[in-house]
């Protein structure tokens, strides 16, 4: 089955003063209908010009791309303005209109997007009364309806892609494209965005494209994804198949650079743990690794004691071993079994959340 | 004693009166040629952003055409100007001198520097907005009025407060030909009569109004911008 988006030989090159740049060359993919497809790849791989090749921001030197069965290069400009309207995007800075408040910034493409009513397209098609009504429902959805009257420079990161996401999907779109869309945010919000992303998929259908450099963030919420590097497509499939059997070099270091950020998510999921408990420390010296001290201490307290974190760490050219332990919440018990661990010669050190 | 003596009261009246036209005349020429280069030279700015070649809709001859008649006419001193373009003055007014006669050469020569201006203003909006404008369908007219123009407010203000001084300080100049105005003034009776006691009111009198333009300029240009928390 043809998909919603089909890329067909598609290449891209840049005429410089100096050289031609080769930025995408051969690209064939194919996405389906309600997708969350990831474009994966690292910076400078091609993945922006890629996605601005789907709606021709970019033209491409070379191949096709078919939106819904129709070839964009058969378009004429009023056409394609007309497709652009059905095919929405934000952006990684967000790229709302600073002088505009946010009802305003969701009203634009309402009232100025597309081609007008005359040439048989939608603009126009609103008053701004009805438009103002479509981005009180929309704000509604992102959460964001206390922030009507503000303005971008009085909202968050994450509540200006909120404000783009609202203004994305006001006309309707069948297709979502987000460029790098959470490469500007902290990881919690990241994880409010995706999350929202994916309700958006779930339930308006709509198919979403996803530029990012994040491993995270396509394992998160794609159902499939492509691996570009070096302005070629390395390796897609669906996200499951590749993160078992990575076939490329590309998809390995991805998937690798990946485990990084995995570990900061679940370092910051650590720090909610550590909220309001007991939390130790202990670094292991080489001759204390010779004796089972943590089995010993629960068998000898009979309690059980939490391991939030084991790792080795090179200090020095020595590896040390480290943990973080989360003790009972009996005090008494603590103690004890603080002076335990000194008696084995460890380094025990009381920490919170901001110290992992 | 002097103050007694009616003829003296009757001279600083004249004076006064003489200042106050003076002053209605300035602002006058001011006023109207700022108008009138805004007129011409907005869309001078709006091609020069938009036909250069990261513009919206870039086209060399275009911009080439532009750019270069924009520096000619920029580079012609004012006064050489005000003496050259006398004869389409005259079509225009009916004559070449006073203060009416001053808007013509005045206008010409703040266009392309005003075009100047709103060029760099527009150019300072970032791309990325318009960028999301252009992935949701919108035509190049409707980025211009919807998004240039919109984002680049008050880079634009703050031209207008500039462009006024300038030709604020131009229209002094024009004096020389009997332009009439403050600049006038103070050229007749400081620098052929020597009367340098109303030169010196006239030069205050124009300093405080550059001061006046400026800080009305700012005041507006600040509060409409809504960059700020």
């Amino acid at each position: 089955m043809a998909g919603i988006i089909e890329v067909r030989g598609l290449s891209k090159t840049f005429v410089t003063k100096d050289a031609n740049v080769e930025a995408l060359q051969g690209i064939d993919l194919s996405i389906g209908a309600g997708d969350i497809y990831g474009i994966i790849g690292m910076s400078g791989a091609g993945k922006s010009t890629l996605v601005r090749c789907l709606n021709f921001l970019e033209r491409p030197t070379a191949g096709t791309v078919e939106i819904e069965g129709r070839d964009l290069n058969s378009m004429s400009e009023k056409e394609l303005r007309a497709k652009r309207a059905e095919i929405a995007m934000i952006f990684q800075h967000f790229n709302l209109l600073m002088q505009k408040n946010v009802t305003d910034n969701i009203c634009f493409p309402l009232l100025y997007g597309g081609v007008g009513k005359k040439d048989g397209g939608t603009r126009g098609a609103m008053t701004k009364k009805e438009a103002r009504k479509r981005a009180e429902e929309l704000l509604e959805i992102v959460g964001m309806s206390e922030k009507a009257k503000a303005y971008p420079s009085q909202l968050s990161g994450g509540q200006k892609q909120r404000v783009a996401i609202a203004r994305a999907l006001a006309a309707n779109p069948k297709i979502l494209l987000c460029d790098e869309a959470t490469s500007a945010l902290d990881p919690q919000t990241t994880q409010s965005i995706l999350q929202l992303l994916k309700q958006i998929n779930r339930e308006y259908g709509i198919t979403i494209v996803i530029i990012t450099h994040e491993m995270s963030v396509v394992r998160e919420i794609c159902s499939h994804v492509a691996i570009i590097g070096g302005g070629r497509l390395v390796e897609q499939g669906k996200v499951a198949d590749i993160f078992e059997h990575p076939k490329t070099k590309e998809a390995k270091e991805l998937i690798v650079k990946g485990r990084g950020e995995e570990r900061r998510t679940l370092e910051s999921r650590q720090r909610d743990l550590m909220k309001g408990k007991c939390c130790v420390r202990i670094v292991f010296s080489v001759n204390s690794s010779f004796e089972p001290v943590i089995a010993n201490m629960v068998l000898r307290f009979g309690q059980p004691i939490n391991i939030l974190r084991a790792d080795t760490k090179n200090v020095e050219g020595i590896a040390r071993g480290e943990m973080i332990l989360s003790l009972p919440d009996d005090v008494k018990l603590q103690e004890e079994m603080k002076a335990y661990l000194v008696e084995r010669g460890l380094a025990v050190e009381e920490v919170d959340g901001y110290v992992v | 004693m002097w103050f007694s003596d009616p003829a003296v009261w009757e001279e600083v009246l004249s004076t006064a009166q003489m200042m106050w036209d003076g002053l209605l005349e300035t602002l006058a020429m001011t006023l109207l040629s700022t108008l009138f280069g805004y007129i011409l030279g907005l869309p001078i700015g709006v091609t020069l952003a938009v036909t250069d070649r990261d513009g919206i809709r870039p086209n060399a001859a275009v911009y080439k055409v532009l750019d270069v008649v924009a520096n000619i006419i920029r580079s012609i001193p004012f006064l050489i100007l005000l003496i050259l373009i006398m004869p389409v003055t005259r079509m225009l007014v009916g004559k070449s001198y006073g203060t009416a006669a001053t808007v013509v050469p005045l206008t010409v020569a703040a266009a392309p520097f005003i075009g100047r201006m709103i060029e760099s203003s527009l150019k300072e909006v970032d791309h990325g907005v318009i960028e999301a404008a252009q992935s949701m369908g919108a035509g190049t007219m409707t980025i211009i009025v919807r998004v240039l123009l919109v984002e680049a407010r008050t880079s634009i203000l703050v031209g207008v407060t500039i462009a006024l001084g300038t030709i604020l300080g131009y229209s002094a100049m024009a004096g020389i030909v009997g332009g009439g105005g403050l600049g006038d003034i103070a050229m007749r009776y400081g620098y052929y009569r020597y009367e340098s006691e109303i030169m010196i009111v006239a030069v205050i009198l124009l300093v405080v109004l550059v001061q006046i333009f400026q800080t009305i300029g700012m005041k507006i240009s600040v509060k409409l911008d809504r960059r700020k928390r």
